[in-house]
């Protein structure tokens, strides 16, 4: 009984601590990111990375999530006789609340688990270490570039999702199932308001440097973790853990922002 | 502050949690010299160098490099001397995802204006003299393990350091290879007047290339001495590392069956 509370207490201030050591590199990253040298070209690599390289399975996801709206939506909207909002339910699910969502969701599953793998393999192996007596500061050389990169193509692929899903609920509403073109376009147009892009974006950005924040994090203090000591498999877990909490912050901030900003 | 001595450490604890690794360890070690740091496996060397380098805060004591206190200094005063120094780890840590070459010029780049043809020289010249030149485009992946220990020696004299941290330099090289690399690191420290500290296991090698020897064992420095002082000493525990006898028993029976089988906590 009394071992159970005090672990407990433990994982809550191993907790604690994680928590605290990951909103420190932000703030870390953010002042280092300030003063000189200011590196591009890691940038670019990582928004290749992170971005370009996820463009596949945006498009893919965003034309499947689009299609099944779309479906759905003519499904439920037909029992009231009102097809005609079909445009404007979809567009504005997708850009409220499905884009930014499922967007960081795909980058999480895509880039971030990579991520986490590859600065905890780096800091196993003495990488890390290695940077710092050539003093160059890892967070600086490491962590920075991914950060940037997450907070700008986060967005970027958003707005690819975006795009393709309301394509995609067009294809399905319009073509397959012959709603008038004019009423899902216009319907679409006339309900969609600068607040809703705007909601969209402020969740997108926040949703890329939460990610990459955590997954980074999550495998760059690898060391100062309970599988600090185990190895390939102390890897292993911190990115599942990483994936885990990401996601899950991702779906908490989701509904924060949300009831914060409506 | 100019010393004679590149490095002094001072009645030095370090702790892993609360395990203590190192206890009250005081060692000096003079400019231009090669200190080579003996002991059994686990007895706390790569730990010992892992503090000299700042990369683990020690729970008390002193370690002065270059008359600075390393231990209570600015970041950015430990990053400056930090350029002064060369660093070949254990396992090599050479950056996956370069190639040999871009793993060499990383400090140069990173830390100098030079230009792209000199850089292309500086880095021939380091591979040529760790016998890698033929391998400059490899990623680290295809690297035995020996190659990857010459690579990280290169990488780590790139930038000309005053002192150099070489951890295990021979484990796992054939003896040609092993023979070579203790002519390099002798030679360094002759035409480049480097300060060099050898963690090693190699009784060979240890006795090829040292002006002085500490021996650590079980967390306490047993002895620091010339060559000839320890191949004269008469503790047990030097002896045993030198003539390779192996540790003796000399625990209690009871006690020692006590600890086979008593449970875990
Ligand atoms: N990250 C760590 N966390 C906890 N204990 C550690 C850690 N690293 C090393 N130790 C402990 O510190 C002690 C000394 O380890 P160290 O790596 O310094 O030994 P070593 O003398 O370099 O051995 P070897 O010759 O095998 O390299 C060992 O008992 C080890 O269990
Ligand atoms: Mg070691």
């Amino acid at each position: 009984m009394i071992k159970a509370i005090s672990n407990l207490g433990s994982y809550a201030i191993e907790t604690i601590e994680q928590i605290g050591r990951t909103f420190n590199l932000l703030l870390i990253i953010a002042w280092k990111m300030c003063l000189p040298p200011y590196q591009i070209f890691p940038i670019i690599k990582q928004i290749y990375f992170i971005g370009a390289r996820s463009l596949t399975v945006i498009i893919i996801s965003g034309a499947t999530i689009g299609m099944v709206l779309g479906l759905q939506f003519y499904n439920t909207l037909e029992r009231f006789g009102s097809v005609g909002v079909l445009g404007s339910a979809v567009a504005l699910s997708i850009i409220r609340e499905l884009g930014p969502v499922m967007t960081a969701l795909m980058v999480v599953g895509r880039a971030g688990s990579a991520i986490c793998a590859e600065l905890g393999i780096m800091r196993i192996t003495e990488q890390v270490d290695a940077l710092e007596c050539m003093a160059i500061p890892p967070d600086k050389y490491l962590v920075a570039p991914k950060l940037i990169a997450g907070i700008v193509s986060v967005p970027l692929l958003n707005f690819v999702f975006n795009v393709v899903a309301i394509g995609g609920g067009y294809f399905v509403g319009v073509i397959m199932l012959g709603v008038g073109e004019g009423s899902y376009v216009n319907g679409m147009i006339d309900s969609v308001v600068w607040g809703d892009v705007r909601l969209g974006m402020v969740k997108s950005i926040i949703f890329g440097m939460l990610i990459t924040l955590i997954c980074c994090a999550k495998g760059f203090y690898l060391h100062l973790s309970q599988y600090g000591s185990q190895g390939a498999e102390g890897v292993s877990r911190a990115t599942t853990d990483a994936v885990v909490i990401s996601s899950v912050s991702v779906l908490f901030f989701d509904f924060l922002i949300g009831a914060l900003m409506s | 502050m100019e010393t004679a001595n590149a490095i002094e450490i001072r009645d030095l604890d370090v702790d892993y949690g609360s395990r203590r690794i190192l206890s009250d360890i005081n060692i000096d070690i003079r400019q231009g010299e090669i200190m080579v740091i003996m002991g059994g496996s686990g007895s706390g060397k790569s730990t010992l160098l892992r503090c000299i380098l700042g990369l683990k805060k020690p729970s008390a004591g002193h370690i002065y490099m270059l008359g600075t206190d390393i231990c209570h200094t600015s970041n950015k005063k430990l990053y400056g001397l930090r350029e002064q120094i060369g660093v070949a780890f254990q396992g090599g840590a050479l950056f996956t995802s370069m190639t040999v070459a871009e793993n060499i010029q990383l400090p140069l780049r990173e830390h100098t204006n030079l230009d792209e043809n000199t850089i292309q020289i500086m880095t021939r010249i380091k591979l040529d003299m760790v016998n890698m030149l033929p391998y400059e485009n490899l990623m680290p992946s295809e690297l035995s393990g020996g190659m990857k220990k010459r690579a990280a020696l290169a990488r780590a004299i790139i930038m000309d350091p005053k002192l150099l941290f070489f951890d295990e330099p021979s484990a796992g090289l054939d003896p040609i290879t092993s023979a070579e690399l203790d002519e390099l690191i002798v030679m360094l420290k002759e035409s480049m007047k480097m300060t060099i500290v050898v963690v090693t296991h190699e009784l060979e090698s240890v006795f090829a290339i040292a002006d002085r020897i500490a021996i650590l064992g079980e967390g306490q420095l047993v002895q620091v001495g010339t060559p000839e002082e320890i191949k004269s000493s008469t503790d047990e525990r030097v002896t045993g590392l030198l003539n390779r006898t192996p540790r003796k028993n000399n625990v209690d029976k009871d006690v020692h069956i006590e600890r086979l089988t008593r449970d875990k906590e």
